[in-house]
Order: structure tokens, then C-alpha cells, then sequence
């Protein structure tokens, strides 16, 4: 026994390195999961006289989407978007247009095309901040008490729709309130 | 010539760097508090960075939201759990004690405890194996060896 210590030991760390090594620390727990949505009103991109609040949405489940223009991977991700909201028409994607310019954002959507039913814009990134976004894109879902539920940080792949999106927004949708 | 204008260079580099935001308190121990947050809130963009090392726009956002805080008269703890109500406890550099970090803060103690007492028994054992009184071959190759020692 005493002569196999070594190797148990070493066989203990292996298995303790390989675990983090299979650790993404990106891969931040959000506390806002199972808390309310942040309350703010900013104007929509589109129109900045009218005024988005997620009140608005109460009593629906919905997708929050955060992008900017100068975020590369969220170009990755637009694709994915589009695809998702073209098969799936009853989903609410709300667009968080972060610390962008009005021009860029503008041509941006009409160059990939916009899936978003409203694009609100958080210029100066506060209510960003609120929402705990530090890695952009970042994708929540909320479902109808206006109670976040499920946070996604990075591109959404089509993996990640189908697995694990789709399927929260089904079975929230079913929840009564 | 051209190492020492390369170096020149490299040092304006940096001062202007430095010099992206400072952000002045009429109080100086509010400046101190100011400091001392920054640099004991991670930057979550570049994980090994605190906010006052850090460059990066959400880094920059998050000293204007502490500086903000602070002149509205807000305490530090005010201040910190604003942060971790929104990023989690992975945004300070000093996680708290609680049940999920308690292998975290007492883990090495637990693991200093084991080395001393593997070394305790370690030093007892060999201290028991050991014959304090030389035997008579020992004492001879002892000898030995102080000898030739002599003769070098």
C-alpha cells in the first residue's frame, strides 16, 4: 500500500488537473439567475423616441440578446440568430445594441439583417452593467415574471439553440403564471 | 542613438497610458478609498487584471460606476456588493467566507497540518531506526577515513 502512495497521489492530481483544464474561465455563474430583470428604459434603435422597459414584456418569455457592431464574434453569431428566429416565429429576441455607434449599428443590422422584434441601445454601457455583461455577445432568457433564468455568455452555436435554448423557451412557455 | 530614442519613446508610451483617466477627489481619503477598491475589483474582460491595471472598456466603466458610487456617498461595502450582485464573488480578489469557499480558505492549513504530522512521523521513525552508538565496524571505517584524511 505504502509503495503505491506516490502513484495514488499522482493519480489524484491528474484527475484534478484534467478537470480544469476541461474548465472554461469564461464561464462565469451569473448571480442574476433565478433574480428579477433589471428595471430601465432606453430608446430603441430604431425610433429614439420610443422607449423600451422590460415591463413591456411581462407576461411573455423572451430572449435578450446583447451585440455590438464592433464585436467579432457576434458577427459569428448572427447567423445562428437569424436561422433561429426564421424557424421559430413566435420567439421574442430582444436586441441590447452595448456602447455602439447609431451609424454602425444601423448599417450593421441592414447588411446581416435583423432578427430582433426591438433593439434597445445601452450607449454608455450602464445598464449593461446591470445586467453583469462583460463578454460580448451574451444572451439571456426570461421567462414571463420577468424572472431571468438562463444566461448564455459567447456566440450562441446551433448546438446551443437546439440543445438547450429552444427547449428552456418551450418549457417556460408552457409555465403558467 | 536609436536604442535610446526606442527607449524615450517607450517611457512617453507608457506615461501617457497612465494618463487616460485619474480621477481627482477633493478628499484625499476618498481618494484612497477609490484606489483601493479599484485594485480589489477583478476586471472580469482580463481575468489576472484588477480594475486599475485594467484598460479595457468595461474595466473603464466600472471605475466610473466606483467613482460615481463613491461621490454619491455611498460605503465601500455598498460599493462591493453592487459588484457582486451583478458579476458574482468571482469579481473580487478576496473571495468571502462562506460554505462554497471554505476548501478555498482553509485548504492550505488543512494541507500544512497533514505535511507537519507526515513530517513528525517521518523524523520519529528515523530517529528510531537510527543506532545512536557506533558499532565497532563503524567505528573502524571511521577511523579509516579520518585517516586518509591525514595523509591528503
Amino acid at each position: 500500500m505504502k509503495r503505491f502512495l506516490p502513484l495514488i497521489i499522482f493519480a489524484v492530481m491528474v484527475v484534478f488537473l484534467a478537470i480544469g483544464l476541461k474548465l472554461n474561465p469564461r464561464d462565469i455563474p451569473s448571480p442574476l439567475i433565478d433574480r428579477a430583470v433589471p428595471q430601465f428604459t432606453l430608446p430603441l434603435l430604431n425610433d429614439s423616441d420610443s422607449l423600451f422597459s422590460p415591463d413591456d414584456l411581462r407576461g411573455q418569455v423572451w430572449m435578450l440578446n446583447v451585440w455590438a457592431s464592433w464585436c467579432v464574434a457576434c458577427r459569428a453569431e448572427h447567423p445562428v440568430l437569424n436561422r433561429m428566429v426564421n424557424q421559430n416565429k413566435d420567439i421574442v429576441l430582444i436586441g441590447m445594441n452595448y456602447k455602439d455607434q447609431q451609424s454602425a449599428a444601423d448599417a450593421w443590422l441592414k447588411r446581416f439583417g435583423n432578427p430582433y422584434r426591438h433593439t434597445f441601445v445601452d450607449r454608455d454601457g450602464r445598464v449593461g452593467i446591470d445586467w453583469g455583461v462583460y463578454g460580448v455577445p451574451e444572451s439571456f432568457i426570461v421567462d414571463k415574471k420577468g424572472v431571468i433564468r438562463y444566461k448564455h455568455t459567447g456566440p450562441v452555436d446551433d448546438a446551443a439553440v437546439n440543445g438547450r435554448l429552444l427547449p428552456l423557451i418551450k418549457k417556460l412557455s408552457e409555465e403558467k403564471i | 542613438m536609436r536604442t535610446l530614442l526606442f527607449l524615450l519613446f517607450m517611457l512617453i508610451s507608457i506615461s501617457l497610458q497612465a494618463g487616460v483617466d485619474i480621477r481627482e477627489f477633493s478628499d484625499p481619503a476618498m481618494t484612497k478609498r477609490y484606489t483601493t477598491l479599484i485594485n480589489e475589483l477583478r476586471c472580469l474582460v482580463c481575468q489576472n487584471q484588477n480594475l486599475a491595471d485594467s484598460n479595457s472598456e468595461l474595466a473603464q466603466d466600472l471605475r466610473r460606476q466606483v467613482f460615481e458610487m463613491l461621490g454619491s456617498g455611498k460605503t465601500d461595502g455598498e460599493i462591493t456588493d453592487f459588484m457582486v450582485q451583478r458579476y458574482g464573488d468571482f469579481v473580487l480578489y478576496r473571495p468571502p467566507f462562506k460554505a462554497t469557499t471554505l476548501f478555498l480558505w482553509a485548504g492550505p492549513f488543512v494541507l500544512l497540518f497533514i505535511a507537519v504530522i507526515v513530517l513528525l512521523r517521518f523524523i520519529r521513525a528515523r530517529a528510531s531506526q537510527i543506532p545512536l552508538v557506533l558499532s565497532d565496524e563503524d567505528r573502524r571505517k571511521v577511523q579509516d577515513l579520518l585517516k586518509e584524511e591525514g595523509k591528503n
